[in-house]
């Protein structure tokens, strides 16, 4: 068994957009370990939900390496990617619109079941779906409803059943909960976190939600502009940031508390937009340390004395 | 037992259930429709139409296509309800054969131009690229023609008969459909049902026919009723012309068409066949208009 389970390789993904080339994925690398729950954290915009749609090959990548179990995914044609579209699930942001209207969640749910050849009988594929249906908290009768008769809670669940229905080895979690109330987010967090420990699942957890990400990943990718800038295990990212966009992107989480007084914005500016984005490092019009190299040179991720990867000229 | 709770037995109860409750989600539109006045007007009428196109032998006082020399351009009046044509027939009776033909080549002409602008529609909206700009380049020129003219030529080229009504206005006609069918498949396309559907592996025919139809038809339900009057008119025009339908049959463009030479003898020949073309136009709009508030609330104008 491979204990990376996805090694992805300068991957990029462009648009040709009216105003000039848009780099919506630049150049990104990083793995993802069997059984860890890897979090992506980036502002809105910053090409998080292009990335995990091309590393899933929902969309073409312009060029790089998707390596899946030793596997290279990248150039698959889809009738070969129908096996590794088994092995990996996705839940979406918007329960909403990522349940068709005019199915049922038996249909929706024995879809997957069908495709895959796992169950053909209609009796299997009650069983399973009953069975599916108890794990995410639901009851057997919500298979004969429409999505619009769930609440959004019941929506995600369904998804989530979705996704889970052949057994995947790894779940792509595209902000999961935040179109959900405060109260359903923590349930749907704690239903997603024992289905991994039953199913020794991986997960891929993207959001712009700081504090969740710290909250349920094991380790952390800082993502601007469509790179990574900083990758490293959870406790050393927010212990010590080291990137000056880390920095700034944690601190600008407010405390609750009264007393403490801010002191300064921690992030000066405006995200530049992602055609013809700024040369050399992207985050160099906004960082208080920028340098001449900075302006001129780009800088690759390199890993330092505490196993964590950084871009940033500071400290190469 | 299916699990621990439920049985099997308890399921199948919650399936008829459901079934139950979708037949009332059908009675919604319904209740919709109904609560429309014009709606149910047009339904109405299009209902007598069919009524008279099914049972015309029973309700059609004379033979339509008996001559009798003697009874020429009788004005209306008890014996024929709307008087007689230029060869002794019943006006009335000949109107009511003619809702025959006028349906017969409605459906036909909607069936067909349905079924291709509706699948060139999905392949073009779904597919995108070179596909979309050659179908949508191919809409563009068919509808740079005046519709009318250009099935003139069709039918022209491929000689008279019902058949050759349908071909001509059919190849016209699509275009409609695909647009409209199109330009609902870019919303869908981009919706995450989609996406997800592609994540789990299903193919793009699956996705067209499971999850992108089912979401046009009601769009395609209401587009066949607003063609159908199109239909009725284009294909009528044609039999005035000559090109459609063929005399002696009981046409209601070909009833005009004839009366058309004594218009000021006998007006009651091309007066109540307009009539009759009036009404039936009027039914299938006013169906198309009632269920497209039905289906869709949040279009309503009130």
């Amino acid at each position: 068994m491979n204990k990376e389970l996805i090694k992805v390789e300068m991957l990029r993904k462009y648009y040709h957009s009216s105003k000039g080339l848009l780099k919506a994925v630049d150049s990104v690398s990083f793995k993802i370990y069997r059984g860890e729950t890897f979090g992506l954290v980036g502002e809105s915009g910053c090409g998080k939900s292009t990335l995990i749609r091309t590393v899933l090959r929902l969309l073409k990548p312009s060029d790089g390496k998707i390596v899946f179990d030793g596997i290279d995914i990248t150039h698959l044609h889809e009738k070969e990617l129908k096996s590794f579209r088994k092995r990996m699930g996705i839940v979406f942001q918007d329960p909403h619109s990522s349940l068709n209207p005019r199915m049922t969640v038996f249909d929706i749910l024995s879809r997957p079941l069908k495709i895959h050849k796992l169950a053909k009988k209609h009796d299997e594929l009650m069983l399973k779906i009953v069975e599916i249906l108890k794990l995410m908290g639901l009851q057997a009768e919500h298979m004969i409803r429409f999505p619009h008769e769930l609440s959004g809670g019941q929506k995600q669940r369904v998804a989530i059943a979705r996704a889970l229905m052949v057994e995947p080895e790894i779940l792509f979690l595209d902000e999961p909960t935040s179109a959900l109330d405060v109260s359903v987010q923590a349930k749907i967090l704690k239903l997603l976190d024992s289905v991994k420990k039953q199913k020794n699942l991986t997960y891929f957890y993207i959001s712009h939600d700081i504090n969740l990400i710290r909250v349920v990943s094991d380790r952390i990718a800082v993502m601007y502009l469509g790179k990574i800038v900083e990758i490293g295990d959870k406790e050393t990212i927010f212990h010590k940031p080291l990137h000056p966009y880390t920095n700034g992107l944690f601190k600008s989480v407010p405390v609750p508390d009264p007393d403490v007084k801010i002191d300064k914005v921690p992030l000066e500016g405006e995200v530049p937009s992602p055609v013809n984005p700024p040369e050399g490092c992207r985050f160099h019009p906004r960082c208080e340390f920028a340098k001449d190299i900075c302006i001129k040179e780009e800088p690759v991720l390199k890993e330092m004395e505490d196993g964590r990867m950084v871009a940033c000229h500071l400290y190469q | 037992m299916i699990s621990e709770d439920i049985s099997y037995e308890q399921l199948k109860e919650e399936i008829r259930k459901l079934k139950r409750k979708r037949s009332s989600q059908a009675n919604l539109v319904w209740k919709r429709f109904t609560k429309n006045k014009l709606a149910l007007i047009g339904f109405i009428m299009v209902s007598i139409i069919i009524f008279m196109a099914i049972f015309a032998p029973l309700i059609a006082p004379y033979d339509p296509y008996k001559t009798s020399p003697l009874e020429r351009f009788k004005p209306p009046s008890k014996e024929h309800l709307l008087g007689t044509d230029a060869l002794g027939r019943d006006v009335f009776s000949r109107l009511i054969y003619g809702s025959r033909i006028a349906l017969e080549i409605g459906i036909l002409i909607v069936l067909f131009e349905g079924i291709i602008g509706i699948s060139l529609g999905l392949v073009s909206g779904y597919f995108g690229g070179i596909v979309d700009k050659l179908i949508m380049w191919l809409v563009d020129v068919l509808r740079s023609f005046p519709i009318v003219v250009l099935a003139l030529a069709i039918a022209g080229v491929l000689g008279q008969g019902i058949l050759n009504v349908v071909i001509a206005l059919g190849t016209v006609g699509w275009t409609s459909y695909a647009r409209m069918v199109r330009s609902k498949v870019l919303t869908i396309k981009e919706l995450e049902y989609i996406e997800a559907a592609k994540s789990i592996g299903e193919s793009n025919l699956a996705i067209i026919f499971r999850h992108v139809l089912p979401n046009v038809l009601s769009t395609a339900i209401v587009m066949v009723c607003l063609m159908m009057p199109t239909a009725l008119i284009a294909s009528a025009t044609l039999s005035f012309l000559g090109l459609g339908v063929q005399p002696p049959t009981a046409d209601w463009g070909s009833i005009i068409a004839e009366g058309r030479r004594y218009l000021l003898k006998a007006p009651w020949i091309s007066t109540s066949a307009g009539f009759f073309i009036m009404f039936t136009v009027l039914g299938f709009n006013f169906i198309g208009d009632g269920l497209r508030d039905a289906l869709d609330p949040t279009s309503r104008r009130n």
